[in-house]
């Protein structure tokens, strides 16, 4: 953090102790900025698709979205960046070299985390074992219970993030693979509820470690036709204290996030950026000190 | 100015209380939402180009080389009910996968059915390349036979019947009347006999009722020969020097 800044911030908090919890209107410069990135069945599209494609020419590609991560991140060293899965699939590079590429560049990137889709699981369990050396990220999956597997142990069920002293809780929720994966791919992968897994992490992350943001990463896909099928927007609804989730699978193109309200009224984003890293998803928290700001008055400019 | 550094220490020392003990939570005040388009506007980072090219250039020297040659272009809508390159797929999965069906089983593979959709491009004259079997087949379907019923075989008649289009079929002779009922079916020269079970090659995202080829749902038994459909191509282009395949007569309508 640039000194500047932190005697500034430092300054300011030690203000608020001074007055002894008085409430204090920040200006908007005052407040903590948190910045999320993400995103989500990026199918191992590392180059720009060429201008002569039928569909998203001139789109894409690894090396850009580099640039514009590190564009970001100057502007606010306060930025976790996210993907939703599917990482792995859809051009020769994951064929050739089986995900090895995709997570070397993605640790040069520097995500901090990524859940795991469906396709993630295309070269079975060792495949993806056998690459998860060249993620210097974290996976966190905590619906998959892979503890009669191979996995076990190197995936998390939440990580929690301190930016600017604001703690941001992260967990992933993954898609029932039976029907969509062969067994022989992922094997004794046990697949849990997503909501009783979401609505059990969700209180850890927000009453026992009283997270200021909780983000799910998950692979549900967006919304279905079968409107009880699980997906991210009845995730949304059905539980409580999630601030956001990312999502992908469906390959959902929004271009800005769904305001959703979740069982207690209170405002949920859902996100979703596409597919082959043709966008990149932005969302920016202003949080302030006030603890019973109630959540329903958030200006939400989506 | 001499306080300064004193002050900082104890609100470190606060904060770092707060952290460990009493963290003070707080909500979002406000949040912006928005997408970044990645385009040509972007300057690609020139680090992560020079990262990745060794395994592009491999990549590219690998799927461009000359496996076999094309006399002529072919594509998926140049036949009415077969078309030759729906043919030629449907024969090199009966020629690739009959030996290794045969080596684990000691049975044969009676047909052959693929779908129309899945043909995913067409093939121009000229070279024949790895990066042409990706193209024609992308996803990674593997191999399966599954042994029908003779009850399962008639509904994969009526399933085509019903299709009217060129799902390339090997080891069937199907002729159809001006409504697209069967008016003979044969295989290895015989109509089907509805006692006995039948060896269909297929692909796993087939038998699993894509495209909704219900009736390879609950085979009588499933192989899993491990080979996908993609592979196959690419050896069978291997194979050949130059690919050699037409519209026939296995697939068509008697007006």
């Amino acid at each position: 953090m640039k000194r500047r800044n932190f005697i500034q911030q430092t300054a300011a908090t030690g203000a608020f102790i001074g007055l002894g919890g008085l409430s204090l209107s920040f200006s908007k410069n005052n407040k903590k900025h948190i910045t999320i990135l993400h995103t989500n069945d990026v199918h191992s599209h590392i180059e720009p698709f060429g201008p002569n494609d039928s569909r998203n020419p001139n789109m894409g590609g690894v090396a850009r979205r580099a640039t514009l991560v590190e564009q970001i991140r100057a502007e606010n060293p306060n930025t976790l960046l996210l993907d939703a899965g599917d990482i792995f699939q859809g051009t020769p590079y994951f064929n050739f070299y089986g995900g090895e590429l995709e997570f070397k560049l993605m640790s040069k990137l520097k995500y901090d985390a990524a859940t795991l889709g469906n396709h993630d699981f295309d070269n079975g369990l060792s495949g993806l074992l056998a690459q998860m050396p060249h993620a210097e990220f974290d996976f966190i999956s905590s619906n998959y219970d892979f503890s009669n597997t191979i996995l076990d142990g190197q995936t998390s069920r939440l990580k929690i993030f301190m930016k600017d002293g604001v703690k941001i809780g992260v967990f992933g929720i993954g898609i029932e693979l039976n029907g969509l994966v062969n067994e022989s791919l992922y094997k004794e992968t046990k697949y849990l509820d997503p909501i009783e897994i979401a609505t059990e992490i969700t209180r850890i992350l927000k009453t026992e470690q009283k997270c200021d943001l909780v983000i799910c990463l998950s692979h549900l896909g967006y919304e279905y036709k079968n409107e009880s099928k699980i997906s991210d927007v009845l995730l949304a609804k059905k539980t409580k204290d999630i601030d956001l989730i990312i999502g992908g699978h469906t390959h959902t193109f929004l271009d800005k996030p769904t305001v959703l309200e979740n069982l207690e009224g209170k405002k949920v984003l859902v996100n979703q950026v596409g597919c082959y890293g043709l966008y990149l998803g932005r969302i920016d928290f202003y949080l302030d000190n006030e603890n019973n700001l109630n959540a329903s008055g958030i200006s939400i400019g989506v | 100015m001499n306080f300064r550094p004193y002050s900082i220490l104890l609100v470190f020392l606060v904060l770092f209380a707060c952290k460990n003990n009493a963290h003070i939570t707080s909500s979002p005040s406000e949040i912006n939402g928005k997408r970044f388009p990645i385009d040509n506007t972007i300057s690609p980072d020139p680090e992560i180009e020079d990262f990745i090219r060794p395994y592009s250039n491999h990549l590219n020297a690998t799927l461009d080389s000359t496996l076999a040659y094309n006399p002529r272009n072919l594509n998926k809508s140049d036949g009415k009910l077969n078309t030759a390159i729906g043919n030629m797929m449907a024969d090199l999965v009966m020629a690739q996968a009959n030996p290794i069906f045969k080596s684990r089983t000691g049975f044969e593979i009676d047909m052959v059915l693929l779908n129309h959709g899945g043909i995913r491009s067409g093939i121009g004259e000229g070279a024949v390349t790895t990066r042409t079997g990706f193209k024609l087949m992308p996803f990674e379907n593997e191999i399966v036979v599954a042994e029908l019923s003779g009850k399962k075989m008639l509904e994969l008649l009526n399933y085509l019947e019903n299709a009217k289009i060129a799902h390339p079929i090997s080891g069937l002779e199907l002729k159809v009347d001006g409504n697209f009922k069967t008016i003979s079916a044969l295989i290895r020269e015989e109509p089907i006999n509805t006692e006995k079970t039948y060896f269909v090659a297929t692909s796993d995202y087939l038998q699993q009722g894509g495209d909704s080829m219900n009736f390879f749902k609950n085979p009588s038994n499933l192989y899993k020969l491990d080979y996908k459909l993609r592979n196959a191509i690419i050896d069978h282009f291997k194979k050949v020097d130059t690919l050699k395949t037409s519209i026939d007569n296995r697939y068509i309508q008697i007006l």
